[in-house]
């Protein structure tokens, strides 16, 4: 018997039991749609989480003053000295690594605000022209922070959108002047409306030169210095680079706390992708259950159709034949079943991503194959015991059953 | 053509041994028309099957087309089947799902012959045998007469030596199963061996050799036919 008699004597009989058949299928493709749904809403969650990340900058390294320590008090806490701060030339020497490509200093503090009438608090980040590329910001009108000497101490201010929105509302406000503190300064810019982005809403901040926020807020010391590293190889090299410019500018005192975004994201990367795994394992068991329903409505074949078998047997077909035609039948059945299911899962993702966009769902491509491979598996693994059932029947007994 | 020689069949149905067949000795040549008649449980289905390579013998020697197929594997049994046995059976056995020119196409599909030879042979199945207009009906759309045409068709697609018929007019009226045999007669010109085991003495005593069996074993083989 050749290969496209088998499949069509088998999609024959399968069309012959049109309900059993469409129930059977049903369930397979019941179990795929899930597989591939929950793994694309966990690969979803994941990706989201990543994107929150890079969000933040991609390949960035964070130096902060002070050296978190397990090692008890230092000498220094003893005779009441705080660390050492970071200052705006520690942060320009940093750039002497050849792994660093772009630094930001950041210098954080509250003021307030006015503007005619209106004022209120806002939080002022001084910073230099790099933060805007470093932090992935955008601008809504106007310029960023002018390039050049982070020393310069231009009276000129970004304001975040909501701020712009309270102290103008629809009026102009590029070129119009606002107090901060005792000084006045220009806006030459406004952010765009972004919302937050973990933990840091850029609408509802003053961004000011960072020698100018020294001046302002009386300090000389930097809140954070953000660094970004020429490459994703170069972060190692990046981090190192950094702890070493500092321990010698800091007179060989490791006082300064090097940490990755990378290293915070590679957690949060372990942790939803085992979360996609264990959901995407229990849809398999769906899988698995539509399998043994599969063997179950296959053996109910075997005995509706034993005369069948039996004639099959007397018209000259081998043992081995007989199990092709009912293997044959339990893969159309499983694999038709599962490419509807790839298709309902296609849809159901669809479905999701419409109603949460920023989520991006979409099922990996190993969770779709594994889907499928289960689920054409679990079908010919179920079908092995009805096939070989009906490969066994005496043909004088099951012709003679009437 | 076939030869039996001592051919017993025994069946063990609980703890105790049951004969079914005892020391069976039967030649028939091509073209002979044997009919195969007794009571209930004289073993004449046994015999049939044992013919039809659907059994095997628990002693006793079978010789069929000059080759031993005594002690054929299950796989070499139906390769045998499909190329030298056909049967017709009392309840037609038709595929209800498959129109009747695909049930007379199931032996050829089932032996691999290529797609264009089986519909040509098909188309003249049909044909020979009066369904070319039926040829798309499926069995529950044709009469029993019809049905047991396409069931002779069926069983003459792969050109077999021997031709097994058991009670082929059991479910036909007498004017219906009187057209059956006549078709089946003709396949014995063809130097067909055609074996008809029935109850019935007016089917039986057209064949031109009878066979009486009682508690399995022979207890007549006449020669001649009444008819």
């Amino acid at each position: 018997m050749k290969l496209p008699d088998i499949l069509l004597f088998a999609s024959g009989s399968l069309r012959g039991s049109r309900t059993r058949t469409l129930l059977m299928m049903l369930a397979m493709s019941i179990g795929v749609a899930a597989v591939v749904v929950l793994t694309g809403l966990g690969e979803g969650a994941r990706r989201y989480v990543i994107n929150q990340f890079s969000s933040l900058g991609t390949n960035l390294v964070i130096v902060l003053p002070g050296r978190t320590e397990t090692a008890g008090l230092g000498p220094g806490m003893l005779l009441g000295q705080i660390p050492r701060e970071l200052s705006l030339d520690d942060a320009q020497a940093l750039l002497r690594s050849r792994a660093i490509g772009r630094i930001a200093p950041l210098t954080v503090g509250s003021s307030e605000i006015s503007q005619g009438a209106l004022n209120r608090e806002v939080v002022v980040l001084g910073s230099t022209a790099e933060l805007l590329e470093i932090r992935h910001m955008s601008l809504g009108q106007g310029q960023f922070l002018p390039a050049g000497d982070v020393h310069s101490s231009e009276s000129v201010c970004v304001l975040g959108a909501k701020i712009k929105r309270e102290l103008f509302g629809q009026q102009q406000a590029i070129g119009a002047r606002v107090r901060l503190g005792d000084r006045r300064f220009r806006v030459i810019g406004v952010m765009a409306s972004q919302g937050e982005s973990m933990g840091f809403n850029t609408d509802d901040l003053v961004i000011i030169p960072v020698a100018s926020a020294h001046m302002l807020f009386n300090t000389s010391g930097l809140f954070r210095i953000l660094v970004e590293a020429k490459s994703r190889d170069a972060i190692q090299r990046a981090v190192s680079d950094a702890e070493q410019i500092l321990f010698q500018r800091h007179n060989g005192e490791r006082d300064v706390t090097v940490i990755t975004q990378d290293a915070v994201l590679a957690t949060f990367d372990r942790i939803l992708r085992a979360l996609t795994l264990a959901v995407g394992g229990i849809a398999a068991i769906s899988l698995a259950v539509a399998g043994i329903l599969i063997m179950n409505v296959m053996l109910i074949a075997v005995s509706q159709r034993v005369k069948e078998i039996g004639l099959l047997k007397a018209l000259g077909a081998p043992a081995a034949q007989i199990r092709n035609l009912f293997f044959a039948e339990a893969i159309l059945l499983s694999g038709i079943g599962s490419v509807a299911g790839l298709v309902l899962g296609e849809i159901g993702t669809r479905v999701i991503a419409q109603i949460y966009p920023s989520l991006p769902v979409a099922a990996p491509w190993w969770a779709v194959l594994a889907a499928f491979g289960t689920a054409l598996g679990t079908g010919i693994l179920f079908s092995v015991w009805p096939a070989r059932r009906a490969a066994r029947l005496d043909p004088v007994m099951a012709l003679a059953r009437s | 053509m076939i030869a039996l020689s001592q051919v017993s069949r025994i069946f063990a149905v609980g703890d105790q041994q049951v004969a079914a067949l005892r020391d069976i000795d039967l030649n028939i040549a091509a073209g002979d028309y044997v009919s195969i008649m007794g009571p209930s449980g004289s073993g004449k289905s046994t015999l049939l099957n044992l013919i039809g390579l659907l059994d095997r013998p628990s002693s006793g020697t079978y010789r069929l087309d000059g080759g031993n197929v005594t002690d054929l594997t299950d796989e070499q049994q139906a390769r045998a089947r499909s190329e030298k046995v056909g049967f017709v059976f009392q309840a037609f056995h038709l595929v209800p799902r498959l129109t009747a020119a695909m049930n007379i196409e199931l032996p050829l599909i089932l032996a691999g012959i290529p797609a264009a030879e089986r519909k040509a042979r098909v188309a003249q199945l049909l044909d020979n045998y009066g369904l070319a207009d039926r040829a798309d009906h499926r069995p529950d759309q044709l009469s029993g007469g019809q049905r047991q045409r396409v069931a002779i068709a069926r069983a003459t697609s792969m050109h077999p030596a021997v031709l097994l018929a058991d009670e082929p007019t059991g479910n036909l009226d007498q004017a219906t199963g009187k057209e059956v045999m006549n078709l089946l007669e003709q396949l014995v010109a063809q130097q067909v061996a055609l074996i008809v085991v029935t109850h019935d003495p007016a089917i039986g005593g057209r064949a031109t050799r009878q066979v009486r069996m009682v508690d399995g074993q022979i207890i007549s083989d006449t020669r001649g036919s009444s008819s």
